[in-house]
């Protein structure tokens, strides 16, 4: 167990010695992001019955925080080591697959967890929100962290090079978010691109997280979740399947 | 190959660069995986009983590679932590000392030159006091000062009973130290002698060096 502590802290340590850049800097974006589309759109999308445009997009902005950050932790984190090579540190001790994968997960939900609270907190400037169903939403940034924190992980395991984590993240983790109902409702899609979204695993953290707060959702929270959580089992499976077997860690 | 080295033996690996040398750690280290065969560090198989094999082993990897994030200190508490070892300041002084380490305690690993890199890999294989020490060239680049301090530490580590693998293309340093050295060709082992007895082998009119040794060895076939 104390194998298992000790990599989880290594991991919480080096993204929380650089925290300016992997807290601050996401917290800003999604300020960003916030103060453009509200001020931009406020007036002219139509979400929610009764929820203002401003406080619709607080939850979406909080999840892609937490999702974007739980995955650049686990993904930078692991090439990095690769890349410089300290990797061997870890690998040549007893430390299991199965401890490896913990630490690297909890860590980068961690990541991912401090980043959204720190978005929810600077939003609270800015509009008025309560939690109508908070174990929802807490259920929500649980599983969407963990999910993306193993994806992370697995995208740092597959890429040899920097340059294929940023195609990750930029081809698919990117426009999966952007496309998840971060900024708008799906209901005021046109029909085709409504069924479209149903097919992207985003979309259900998104709109389940919301549903923490409003009570109402595009998609019944509990079956968002059962999708979440299929995800994560599969992923999480495939991903443990590979560090087990070494695959491009050991030679 | 098949090869046995044993307990308590100062041990050298030699053997031209691509002879197998560092592929040959990285099996019995866990880094890669044999084709064929099998490896074992004081009766644990490495990869059945992979974390008995691995905590009594040391590696020092040939490789200056080290956590930007960290401070010396921080690094080898880390890695501690990674054996299961908690409270392990006492030890991580004592290496540090030895390594001439101290100073640089707080330093960050960034921070560091080469030849200190160097020290804190060697430290760093040591936290866990291991039975078997792997050294991996660990005298490439590194200045003379150095090279004194480690060896001594490293033979006062043997005297203590702590195996000692070594691989180095410094012949020199394998003949001062060795007991015993196999030397690898192409994945081969083509000889597997006592130093003393490799020596007196290739003895002609003039007593032979390793170096002469070696390359006898090596242009046998």
């Amino acid at each position: 167990m104390i194998g298992f502590n000790t990599l989880l802290y290594k991991e919480l340590l080096r993204f929380w010695k650089v925290a300016f850049q992997t807290v601050g800097g996401p917290v800003l974006s999604a300020l960003l992001y916030l103060i453009i589309f509200a001020q931009a759109l406020g007036g002219h999308v139509r979400v929610f019955e009764g929820v203002p445009y401003t406080a619709f997009l607080v939850p979406g902005l909080v999840m892609m925080s937490i999702l974007q950050n739980a995955f650049a932790n686990s993904s930078s984190s692991l090439i990095q080591s690769k890349i410089t090579g300290n990797l061997v540190f870890v690998l040549v001790t007893p430390i299991s697959h199965l401890e490896f994968f913990g630490a690297y997960v909890i860590a980068s939900m961690a990541r991912g967890l401090v980043v959204g609270a720190g978005v929810l907190v600077v939003t609270l400037w800015f509009v008025e929100l309560r939690l109508a169903a908070p174990l929802w939403a807490l259920a929500f940034a649980l599983l969407g962290s963990a999910l993306l924190a193993v994806l992370g992980l697995l995208a740092g395991i597959w890429a040899e090079k920097f340059d294929q984590i940023a195609a990750f993240q930029n081809f698919l983790v990117l426009p999966l978010t952007m496309l998840s109902g971060v900024f708008y409702s799906i209901h005021t899609l046109p029909g085709v691109w409504q069924q479209v979204s149903h097919l992207n695993p985003f979309f259900y953290m998104i709109d389940g997280f919301r549903y923490g707060f409003f009570g109402v959702s595009d998609f019944a929270p509990a079956a968002s979740l059962a999708v979440v959580a299929v995800s994560l089992a599969a992923l999480s499976a495939a991903t443990l399947w590979l560090l087990k077997t070494g695959y491009k860690l050991r030679t | 190959m098949s090869l046995e080295v044993r307990q308590g033996e100062f041990f050298g690996l030699l053997g031209p660069n691509g002879a197998g040398k560092t592929t040959l750690i990285s099996i019995i280290a866990g880094l890669a995986r044999a084709n064929a065969g099998g490896v074992s560090v004081m009766g644990a198989d490495v990869v059945a009983d992979y974390r008995r094999a691995r905590r009594m082993l040391g590696v020092v990897p040939q490789e200056l590679v080290f956590d930007p994030f960290f401070t010396v200190r921080e690094t080898l508490r880390i890695q501690s932590g990674y054996f299961g070892l908690r409270g392990n300041d006492a030890w991580i002084d004592e290496v540090m000392r030895h390594l001439d380490l101290t100073a640089k305690a707080d330093a960050n690993m960034r921070s560091l030159s080469g030849g200190m890199k160097r020290r804190v890999l060697v430290a760093q294989a040591l936290v866990h006091k291991p039975p078997v020490i792997v050294l991996d060239e660990p005298t490439a680049g590194v200045d003379v000062e150095l090279r004194q301090g480690l060896w001594q530490f490293v033979r006062r580590l043997n005297r203590d009973g702590h195996t000692i693998v070594l691989t180095t293309h410094y012949l020199e340093e394998a003949e001062e130290h060795c007991e015993r050295i196999a030397m690898l060709k192409a994945g081969r082992i083509v000889a597997l002698d006592s130093t003393k007895n490799l020596l007196a082998s290739f003895a002609g009119p003039h007593p032979a060096d390793l170096e002469d040794v070696f390359l006898r060895i090596m242009h046998r076939d």
